[in-house]
């Protein structure tokens, strides 16, 4: 039996430690930790509640956009107010861009080196890699000369002697298995996905000013005016603009990142039997069509029990509730009760080693992150919860993708409760929304026609107008899975805030029964040839894409039962 | 080691950047430091024959936003290449050993660059709880910005968190969190490039700057480069005319807001924060806050999630404004907070003490107008 340490685990956001027995050349069982804490929860009491999306948006500047969606709804819900079908249309493009961008950035940035050998791309015929990429896509990039060019590029770059962020890894590793031309293919993408990924993002300084941390959130609405006729606002030429990006993203996504994403699985099918873990998953659902209290939602909530896609359960936001038997956390109640993020409790109190240390006790507390669970059990969330939620509800072109991408695998559908199956799941989820986006623009441009300037519920901006005590939850789906919040106002100012975050729902430590989260679940059985080389550790938590900053919250003590809640 | 390394200008060829481009884009970093175009030929000159320093930057109480923004850095080819020049040897959001090869690849960096390896850093530095507030491979964060800035050629605090301590350092700071130059006092070549996140356009100009003169550029008071911070929000707006006019943003929305006109009346923080956002503006000058119709909220200036909030009032005790009496008609109730903070704000600006002294009385003159 070797215990490995994986700290710090890196191509993530944030700080995340993962401890592993290895015996056999398979994991026997793993802990996730996450090492920091902040307290941004802490920080909003007593402050503006029309600020706090300001304050929670810089809980992550990966997901940028996500805290600050999550906050004005729950405030919105809240206060009664109601954003108008302009500010829903922003909100879609902005949230949809972010999920685009991000998972883009995610498979090429964060988890193609898990798969991709650098080094071995170095040996590649740039022919035979011409006839590889013209035999997947008709990408223009793909000739043998502009291959070789890469390949001379990445060459004088190692015989240069500073391998940078190159250094020290794994290359040569065992597990790596795809051919030196495949493996220079995905080096050229890794370089263009970088390129493609600063342009398209301009989407989001168009509607909000800047990108990272953009701007042009508020309680009620946008603060980005529309006026077809106005220099200083969204007008016709925004529209322009705005097709003209999403246009490429989806020539990108569709005809580099969706082709990558195959040829890279069609060597790895064994990781389509590797890292499935829960089988139960969460979906809050996302990206609402019209301006009802109930809106249809594109990607539908639900909840899946036990792999079964069948049977997919209403969501009840009733049905959440926090542990924190192995966090550094105390609740005046014990630590075995759980309690509903409406009536939680925070007061941080660590009882682990001090640093600099080697080991954490496993057996007590050994995490910043708590441990979300629904209806008392251990739930997935992300891409792979939202496209088997949406396949299992019929969801028409989830199922034609799903189905598509699972014949020309030639694998069935058991093959998505897995490592693999997340990585899928991820690029049907870009492909399927960023044709979508185009709807959302004809929508507003039609608005902006038909002279519907309104971008916000001026109502609701004065604290005056807002009930003297009163608790809003707001829900979202980030690109890492489901995400809420919940505040309590009293007086105009916040008394309480709270958020429960996907990557608190995957990452999390034990449960009191010593059930496992879904990272910690997902890698059992996983293999590792070399201990000294966690190469396979780093795939199998790098396809749930962790999110460390996003993880770590706070809840404060209320006593208020949640009065409302709502979607969107 | 060093018979290894490239310079600049042969990579720039191998990129295909011609030494045209190259010094176009030198000229353009030289306008931000205010010195003459001519200047930019020199220090293209001067960056083609570095070699390949290495750098390494670290995360502490952070997230990820400035990284995030390095990855959107404009002037594509060029500073990319700037970027790539640098020997990026820790970084742990784009590296691709983890564990204790990221640990051995920190170590070896620092080891073999004595005194010439630069370091950056992101986030704040918690002091609560012996540091377990943050935790890399079991160390404390302060202990790695202890070891890791002893023998740095210089530091650069990049984003509002590691420059002052940010959002984990906003009341009641649960964590004890501090700026890099509060938590490891005596760090020396210690430059804060703030803002939440910081532009990187702002990262790139600061790099070439001292790869140029092997130095780094005059700073304020509050240890941010002179050619980023040096002149307010305001000062540069694109709706200044407004400002200067009375023409106000009553509400979200209005026909003023459509317009494109002031937004001060809904908490614009541009008056009393430096930085150069008008001027550079956002991912390749796309855009910038102000531009898409949101107040600033002051994130370059220290303690601004205490001192700036709450956003949506507006400044007291700015020149200019009061234009009209009835100016607080409209749904402004409490500024009181806002405007003593503010009035302390401009106490601290005026009252610095600046390095440069030409630069000091540069300012003074600016000020004047």
């Amino acid at each position: 039996m070797t215990h490995v340490v994986v700290d710090p685990v890196t191509r993530i956001e944030g700080h995340l430690r993962i401890e592993a027995e290895v015996d056999g050349g398979a994991v026997k069982d793993a802990w996730s930790s996450s090492t920091m804490f902040r307290g941004i929860e802490m920080i909003l009491k007593g402050r503006d509640p029309r600020d706090a999306w300001v304050f929670t948006q810089r809980i992550c500047g990966v997901c940028t956009t996500v805290h600050a969606i999550a906050s004005v709804r729950a405030v919105e819900n809240a206060i009664g107010a109601k954003p108008p079908p302009n500010a829903r249309l922003l909100r879609n493009l902005i949230m949809s861009a972010q999920m685009v961008q991000d998972h883009v950035i995610h498979f090429y940035h964060l988890h193609a080196l898990d798969w991709v050998d650098v080094v071995s791309a170095l040996s590649a015929d740039p022919a035979k890699t011409s006839t590889l990429a013209e035999s997947i896509s008709d990408w223009p990039l793909s000739s043998r000369k502009y291959f070789a060019g890469v390949q001379s590029r990445i060459k004088t770059f190692v015989e240069r002697g500073q391998l940078g962020p190159f250094a020290n890894a794994y290359w040569g590793h065992p597990a790596y298995r795809l051919p030196p031309e495949a493996n220079l293919m995905a080096v050229a993408h890794y370089l263009e996905a970088l390129d493609w990924q600063r342009e398209f993002i301009k989407l989001h300084a168009v509607l909000g000013g800047k990108n990272p941390h953009l701007q042009s959130f508020l309680v009620g609405g946008m603060a980005t005016p529309i006026d077809p006729d106005k220099q200083a606002s969204l007008n016709i030429g925004t529209i322009a603009r705005l097709k003209e990006l999403i246009a490429k993203a989806n020539d990108f996504v569709a005809r580099v990142y969706i082709p990558d994403v195959l040829a890279v699985a069609s060597f790895y099918k064994d990781w389509a039997g590797i890292g499935g873990g829960l089988g139960n998953y969460l979906v809050y659902g996302e990206y609402p069509d019209d301006d009802g209290d109930k809106p249809q939602l594109f990607f539908p909530s639900g909840v899946i029990w036990n792999k079964n896609i069948a049977g997919v359960e209403e969501f009840d936001p009733g049905k959440i509730s926090e542990y924190i038997t192995h966090s550094w956390y105390e609740y005046g109640g014990g630590d075995g009760v759980p309690l509903h993020p409406s009536v939680g409790e925070t007061r941080p109190k660590y009882t682990g080693p001090t640093p600099p240390y080697d080991r954490l006790d496993t057996n007590a507390k050994y995490s910043w992150l708590k441990s979300p669970r629904y209806d008392n059990k251990a739930v997935e969330v992300g891409p792979l919860a939202r496209m088997l939620v949406a396949y299992g509800r019929g969801q028409p072109r989830v199922k034609a993708v799903v189905n598509d991408v699972l014949a020309k695998l030639g694998v069935g559908p058991e093959a998505l409760f897995s490592t693999l199956g997340r990585v899928a799941a991820r690029a049907v989820e870009t492909l399927i929304l960023a044709e979508k986006m185009g709807t959302w623009v004809d929508a507003l441009a039609e608005n902006m026609g038909k002279h519907d300037l309104r971008i916000h519920d001026n109502t609701k901006w004065d604290p005056k107008s807002w009930p003297k005590d009163t608790i809003g939850a707001g829900f979202h789906e980030a690109p890492r899975g489901a995400l809420g919040h919940w505040v309590h106002i009293q007086n105009g100012a916040i008394k309480n805030y709270q958020c429960v975050v996907p990557s608190t729902w995957n990452a999390g430590p034990r449960d009191p029964s010593g059930a496992r989260g879904a990272y910690e679940s997902s890698l059992l059985a996983t293999p590792v040839a070399n201990p000294e080389q966690p190469l396979e550790i780093l795939r199998t938590i790098h396809s749930f894409d962790p999110c460390m900053a996003c993880g770590v919250h706070v809840l404060d003590p209320t006593g208020h039962e949640l009065l409302q809640v709502r979607v969107a | 080691m060093a018979s290894n390394q490239g310079r600049l200008g042969d990579e720039l060829k191998r990129r295909g950047v011609s030494r045209r481009d190259f010094v176009t884009f030198c000229a353009g970093v030289a306008t931000y430091f205010a010195l003459p175009k001519s200047a930019g030929a020199e220090m293209a000159k001067a960056v083609e024959k570095s070699l390949k320093p290495s750098l390494v930057w670290l995360e502490f109480q952070d997230c990820t936003g400035n990284t995030e923004s390095l990855l959107r850095s404009s002037r594509p080819s060029v500073a990319e290449v700037i970027l790539d020049y640098l020997s990026v040897d820790y970084h742990e959001t784009i590296m691709a050993a983890a564990g204790a090869q990221a640990d051995g690849a920190l170590a070896q960096a620092i080891k073999a660059n004595r005194d010439q390896y630069i370091v950056i850093i992101e986030g704040s530095i918690p002091t609560g709880a012996n540091g377990a507030y943050c935790t890399i491979g079991g160390k404390s964060a302060l202990q790695i910005a202890r070891e890791t800035c002893e023998h740095a050629a210089g530091v650069i605090a990049v984003g509002t968190c590691a420059a002052y301590g940010g959002i984990p350092a906003a009341a009641p700071n649960p964590t004890g969190a501090l700026g890099v130059s509060a938590a490891v006092p005596g760090i020396k070549n210690l430059v804060n490039l703030p803002a939440c996140p910081t532009n990187a356009e702002n990262l790139t100009a600061l790099i070439v700057y001292y790869l140029t003169y092997k130095r780094w550029p005059p700073l304020d008071a509050q240890g941010r480069p002179l050619f980023a911070h040096g002149k307010t929000i305001h000062d540069n707006c694109e709706r200044r005319a407004h400002f200067d006019a009375g023409q106000y943003v009553e509400m979200w929305g209005d026909e003023a807001h459509r317009n494109g006109e002031c937004l001060f009346k809904m908490g614009c923080k541009g008056p009393a924060t430096y930085n150069n956002c008008p001027v550079v503006r956002w991912n390749e000058g796309t855009n910038w806050p102000i531009g898409c119709g949101h107040p600033c909220v002051g994130c370059a200036e220290p303690a601004f999630w205490d001192r700036m909030t709450p956003f949506y009032k507006h400044l007291e005790g700015v020149a200019g404004y009061a234009v009209a009496s009835d100016v607080d008609k409209v749904g402004v109730a409490a500024t009181a907070a806002v405007g003593a903070a503010f009035v302390g704000h401009g106490l601290v600006q005026l009252g610095i003490h600046r390095r440069d002294h030409a630069k000091e009385a540069e300012t003074k003159e600016e000020e004047k107008k």
